[in-house]
């Protein structure tokens, strides 16, 4: 027997051993060594978080966790840096799901982010937790009109009238933007459907692999922003995770007496005290008057090593998940490839000889 | 009559929601139907549950094949149910500590939530991931280029697999970003084909869907289709 009639005859078992080996060796990989694979965020990913970024802060965002833990490896992460972009841009979080277990999804991802990054945020004024409510396209036609009639008490059993960040929330058009991370039905089709689209909310989807496709032609006027499985939630969670850093340095500046105009005048963030003088300088007329670069050259070394400290600091786990899930994502994609052409040359290649199938 | 009182029901408020849509004053009975709607997907739980019960105490007493399966779920069933229901390891709710049973079913420390945790969580998000064994296994032995349809579709998961990950944008970063050739990087490929063929595929099928609602529901609604009644006919 031939090498090619040995591969066309090959026992698939060897394929899922191969399949397993393509996934565990780069965890093992980026685990150990910390690498992760170079991301370039595309445009939907950039008008994702856009949306949201454009908000200002205090804005009521619906967050709708229509999904599963089947699903959670894919559409997890970006639920969590969907989380942190709110959370640190100061918006109002209202956490709904359409599907039953999209409660306990809500519960752990407000642990991991709110729990572990954000402790200062105060349930009821801050955020809510309103729960999973049964009826799929009919829920959010409901809150179109009505929503107390649909949520009368959040998760917790607290009724909407002793939750202070429900006061004046009548019906949808209370909300300032809706994102919806979905696994299939309901999910972000009905929220678009039946409530974006009539009362033109802001709407920004993550949704698996196998759901975008079907998303695509709402783009970009139906809903503004979409995360196409991990690798759209790479793409969103390397623009979040640069922001947060931005975002944290700018507030330290601010702390500190000194306020930078201009959201793009940040620039390249300095990460040695050397680095933060020179940037001082630069940014004369960017973002920086000469008295203020003037006075960020002159903070004591204390003062300055606190404020580049952050730049450089190593990004929590929790938010470089969906980038080093891309590692396995790749080899799994190469194993793919090959396959297919190992099959394709198998066959042609007996088929020649008589033996194809 | 069996038949007839829920073809005038879904005649009347199927007709009562298409109208309240273009007449603002019949905009609260249209709140009135999605709301009723509401309550029979919550009792639909409950039919849902009766149904799963038939089946598989049929499946049981009858010893069919697979009647191990069938002991199986009923067990899970009434286990999680019944923990659920007298939330059974519920830690008392801090708002109203004298009330025993204020504390959620699902919170961390509940019986109900260890079965979602180690049980309900590990088991789906396994049956998920071996997706990717089956896909692997199917690519090699049924994704062949027999003829032209077959060809252009390997093209295109070519592309789309590399686009989606870090091999695209290095294979092909030789290609100027900002030249005339840039539509040629991997990752710019792979969106073109999402954004125009995938785009224009997915419209044509949401379109031919719409219409075959709109023709559905007016079979339903004229009583033209009663096959959602049940009965063979």
């Amino acid at each position: 027997m031939g090498f090619f009639e040995r591969i066309g005859n090959l026992d698939r078992r060897w394929i899922f051993l191969l399949m397993g080996l393509a996934v565990a060796i780069p965890i093992i990989i980026i685990d150990v060594t910390g690498f992760i694979p170079p991301e370039l965020p595309m445009p939907k990913a950039k008008s994702t978080f856009q949306t949201l970024d454009d908000l200002p802060a205090g804005s009521k965002v619906l967050l709708s966790w229509d999904f599963d833990p089947a699903t959670e490896g894919e559409l997890g992460p970006m639920a969590n840096t969907f989380i942190r972009q709110c959370a640190q841009k100061g918006h109002k979080m209202y956490f709904m799901a359409l599907v039953p277990v999209g409660a306990q999804m809500i519960r752990s991802t407000t642990s991991d982010v709110i729990g572990t990054y954000y402790p200062d945020l105060v349930y009821g004024e801050d955020w809510v937790d309103l729960g999973y409510k049964a009826g799929n396209e009919a829920v959010v036609k409901t809150l179109v009109t009505d929503f107390n009639q649909m949520f009368p008490s959040d998760a917790r059993g607290e009724p909407l009238s002793t939750i202070p960040m429900m006061s004046g929330i009548k019906d949808l058009t209370a909300f300032d933007a809706i994102v919806s991370v979905t696994a299939g039905y309901p999910g972000c089709k009905e929220w678009v459907l039946f409530a974006s689209t009539p009362l033109k909310i802001p709407t920004v989807v993550g949704c698996t692999g196998v759901i975008a496709p079907q998303m695509y032609p709402y783009y970009p006027q139906q809903i503004q922003g979409l995360l196409q499985a991990i690798k759209g939630a790479a793409e969103y969670e390397l623009l979040v995770n640069d922001w947060v850093r931005r975002d944290q340095f700018r507030n330290t500046l601010l702390a500190m007496g000194v306020e930078v105009s201009g959201e793009d005048s940040m620039g390249d963030l300095p990460s040695t005290s050397e680095e933060l003088d020179a940037w001082a300088g630069d940014h004369v007329g960017k973002g920086l008057t000469e008295a203020q670069a003037t006075e960020v050259r002159g903070f004591a070394s204390e003062k300055k090593a606190e404020l580049v400290a952050p730049v450089d600091a190593p990004e929590p786990g929790l938010f470089l998940e969906a980038q080093k899930r891309m590692g396995p994502q790749l080899s799994a994609h190469i194993l793919m490839l090959v396959l297919i052409v190992l099959g394709n040359l198998t066959y042609f290649v007996t088929r020649r000889r008589g033996g194809g199938r | 009559m069996k038949r007839t009182v829920p073809l005038i029901i879904t005649a009347t408020v199927g007709l009562l929601l298409i109208v309240a849509n273009f007449v603002p004053a019949l905009s609260e009975l249209s709140e009135d139907g999605t709301t009723f709607f509401s309550i029979i997907a919550a009792i639909a739980f409950v039919l849902g549950g009766g149904s799963l019960l038939k089946v598989h105490l049929k499946k049981l007493s009858d010893r069919d094949r697979g009647w191990a399966y069938s002991l199986i779920v009923l067990g899970s069933f009434f286990v999680t149910l019944v923990v659920g229901l007298f939330k059974i390891g519920a830690p008392p709710n801090p708002a109203y500590p004298d009330k025993p049973w204020a504390g959620g079913y699902n919170e961390p420390g509940t019986f109900f939530n260890w079965i979602y945790e180690y049980l309900f969580y590990p088991l789906t998000a396994t049956m998920f991931a071996m997706l990717a064994f089956y896909i692997a296994s199917a690519a090699f032995r049924a994704f062949r280029a027999k003829n032209f349809e077959a060809i252009l579709l390997l093209g295109t998961a070519f592309i789309i697999l590399l686009g989606q990950t870090a091999a695209g944008p290095a294979l092909t970063n030789w290609i100027p970003p900002d030249g005339p050739f840039a539509g040629l990087r991997l990752e710019e490929l792979s969106a073109y084909v999402m954004d125009v063929f995938n785009t224009a595929g997915s419209r044509a099928i949401v379109i031919g869907i719409a219409l075959g609602i709109a023709s559905t529901s007016l079979k339903i609604l004229m009583g033209l289709d009663r096959s959602y009644l049940g009965g063979g006919n």
